[in-house]
């Protein structure tokens, strides 16, 4: 049989770019901020739609907020920065004592390849407990947009669906 | 005070637990499931709510759920244009006639059993009436008097600027005497930035949210609670999110203009509502980075400036406040609208809407846009702070030997300062100072004890904080100061 070497290509794509999302996930759950900020390209943009109860007709045009319009976040890299260097005030009470995070990246997917970037979707699961019994589970879809760079793969884009309308977390005052 | 708890003897009045002459307060009100039912039966029912802006609904048929105290409404619009608040619950069995959060349809139609209820005022003549009901004469023998099965209406709404406000009591009074003159603040919540009356919309997109907190301690940290800043959002003031960017004051404001304190005293009224700063506290707009910013805020600052001098009207009073009992908003940066619906006694689902010019330049909007996402609601970075806070306090306020011990509401007691407007005083201080508290406290015991509405009305007749302070301290109210 012969070897189709586009598939093998793929796979490793794939394989290479989970690895880099399973990182990512990683120094974000050890509180390698510094590092994971690293991580982010300078033209990153983060969004996070609100999530809202409509009819089925209605789907489409207003399920999910749109750009214009409130979100959880709709931030670029600057703004995240400036929630990097409020955790590292030690007096952000939201997360003094710091959270316990758990990122789970699952159904990690190639949407797109138009190397140097490539468009990715996935489901997360993110597990914060702190204090005694304060548990959040935050679950949903993302889509992101990663570019391969002389230094590896950088976040460009990242778009995250929450299947939450009322947030049932009384904040987001860890990186989701 | 600590002996008197609800436990030992039975819970008799909640003004037993709010002592004004001492400034405690029983922690109970904070944490006690009986109280909290009072709050449901008593206050909210009672009181003007506000239940969405006029701007969520702009065309016939628009709807918006929303919340009433412990009961879900639809504000609608119905084929006149005219906003009507409804009771979002079948009359047949209960069913919640519409569980989506928006949308447009002229007609709720309950899943149980398709009773369907029109607000096409051609149609029913109460918009909200009963209009369809399944085998109507093998289940009703066509007898079923369909007038009286309608939705329940709420029979006040008040739409103020775009701000409507509802009151399920027949009852009560009007929005204005309830109001009263802290319509100033509202006024200039809902007036564009350059003055111009009631033109402003909200954005599309409620941030909504639960806390493990009682409500009250929201309506309380918006109420004129400005002590707690320095400490609770010292994180977020490090790292500096405001307009003028890193190293400035949290909301930009002009350092040459007295900043974020001197002569911020807080306003009082006796009707039950706050806010922390007065209408001579005048802070033009802040300053910006961006120069289509900083045109646009100085060009509507003057333009304000004119059109409010012209009617002999001071600048100032923009918030934060709370309308009693649970409305909280700001009209400066950010400008937004803030409902602490009450779940349980450590449960609160909180709303959060945010108020932009209708006729803001795409840059300001998206500006203002991105500026109040990174402020306020769960993510922003400032009142995440706030919700550690208010979890944690109700919580640490559950225990046995912690509820004997009250809450200390001493500051600026007796020290009150006298002012213009009509049934008010202000803080003896800037920064301290819990008058509002105080009588935000009061004024929720009235409710919650049930008084009648003449009583309520008689209480509120005079302020006898007002009486009992000097007319001649008046002169520091709004003065700027240097900054230290």
């Amino acid at each position: 049989m012969a070897i189709d070497e586009k598939l093998i290509e793929k796979v490793l794509l794939e394989r290479e770019v989970a690895d880099f999302l399973y990182r990512e996930a990683d120094l974000l759950d050890e509180r390698r901020y510094d590092e994971w900020l690293d991580l982010l390209a300078d033209d990153y943009h983060y969004s996070v739609p609100l999530r809202l109860n409509v009819r089925y007709d209605d789907v489409a045009e207003r399920e999910n907020t749109r750009a214009c319009e409130v979100q959880w976040f709709d931030e670029d890299k600057s703004t995240v920065e400036l929630r990097v260097a409020q955790l590292a005030t030690g007096v952000h009470w939201a997360e003094e004592p710091v959270s316990r995070v758990s990122h789970l990246v699952t159904n990690v997917r190639l949407d797109r390849v138009e190397l140097p970037e490539v468009e990715v979707s996935c489901r997360f699961l993110v597990y914060r407990n702190r204090v005694a019994d304060e548990t959040d589970f935050l679950v949903g879809r993302r889509r992101d947009t990663l570019r391969r760079t002389e230094d590896g793969w950088r976040v460009v884009k990242r778009h995250l669906l929450l299947d939450q309308s009322v947030l049932m977390a009384k904040n987001l005052s860890i990186f989701v | 005070m600590s002996t008197n708890t609800p436990e030992k003897q039975g819970l008799g009045p909640v003004s037993d637990l709010v002592d004004l002459g001492t400034g405690e307060i029983s922690r109970e009100i904070f944490v006690n499931e009986e109280i909290f039912r009072r709050e449901m039966e008593h206050l909210f029912p009672r009181a003007w709510l506000f239940v969405g802006h006029a701007s969520q609904v702009p065309n016939p048929g628009d709807y918006f759920s929303s919340q009433m105290g412990s009961d879900p409404v639809l504000l609608t619009r119905d084929d006149k244009g005219e906003i009507h608040v409804l009771l979002n619950s079948c009359r047949h069995r209960g069913m919640r006639v519409c569980r989506y959060d928006e949308g447009n349809t002229m007609q709720f139609t309950c899943p149980y059993h398709a009773w369907s209820y029109s607000i096409d005022g051609a149609l029913v003549e109460t918009p909200g009436d009963l209009h369809g009901v399944p085998q109507m004469k093998a289940a009703y023998d066509n007898k079923l008097r369909k007038k009286q099965w309608g939705l329940v209406h709420c029979p006040n709404i008040h739409v103020y600027k775009g701000l409507v406000f509802a009151n399920w009591d027949p009852e009560a009074p009007s929005f204005e005497e309830y109001v009263g003159d802290f319509h100033w603040w509202l006024d200039n919540l809902a007036d564009a930035f350059d003055g111009t009356e009631g033109a402003t919309e909200v954005f599309r997109g409620v941030l909504k949210w639960r806390i493990k907190s009682n409500w009250k301690f929201v309506s309380e940290n918006f109420l004129g609670d400005t002590y707690h800043g320095a400490s609770t959002h010292a994180s977020v003031e490090a790292v500096g999110i405001g307009p003028g960017g890193k190293g400035k004051r949290r909301h930009g404001e002009r350092q040459d203009q007295g900043g974020f304190s001197k002569g911020r005293m807080k306003t009082s009224f006796r009707l039950g509502h706050g806010a922390s700063d007065n209408l001579a506290y005048e802070v033009p707009y802040p300053e910006f980075a961006e120069p289509e910013m900083e045109e646009y805020f100085a060009a509507a600052w003057q333009k304000r400036a004119e059109k409010l001098r012209a009617e002999d009207r001071p600048l100032g009073g923009r918030g934060p406040a709370t309308l009693f009992p649970n409305m909280s908003f700001a009209a400066g940066f950010p400008r937004s609208i803030l409902v602490a619906h009450p779940i349980s006694p450590t449960e609160t689902e909180v709303w959060r809407w945010f108020i932009v010019d209708k006729d803001a330049p795409e840059f300001v909007r998206e500006w203002l846009r991105h500026y109040y996402m990174r402020y306020g609601g769960p993510a922003g970075m400032t009142e995440q702070d706030d919700m550690e806070n208010w979890d944690y306090a109700t919580q640490a306020s559950l225990g046995v030997v912690a509820r004997r011990y009250p809450y200390n509401y001493q500051q600026g007691l007796g020290q009150e300062l006298p002012s213009d407007l009509d049934r008010a005083v202000h803080s003896h201080h800037a920064i301290a100072g819990e008058v509002n508290a105080r009588a935000f406290y009061r004024r929720w015991a009235e409710f919650t004890d049930n008084l009648s509405w003449p009583e309520l009305e008689e209480l509120a007749k005079t302020d006898d904080r007002a009486t009992a302070v000097a007319p001649d301290a008046l002169p520091e109210i709004g003065r700027r100061e240097e900054d230290n």
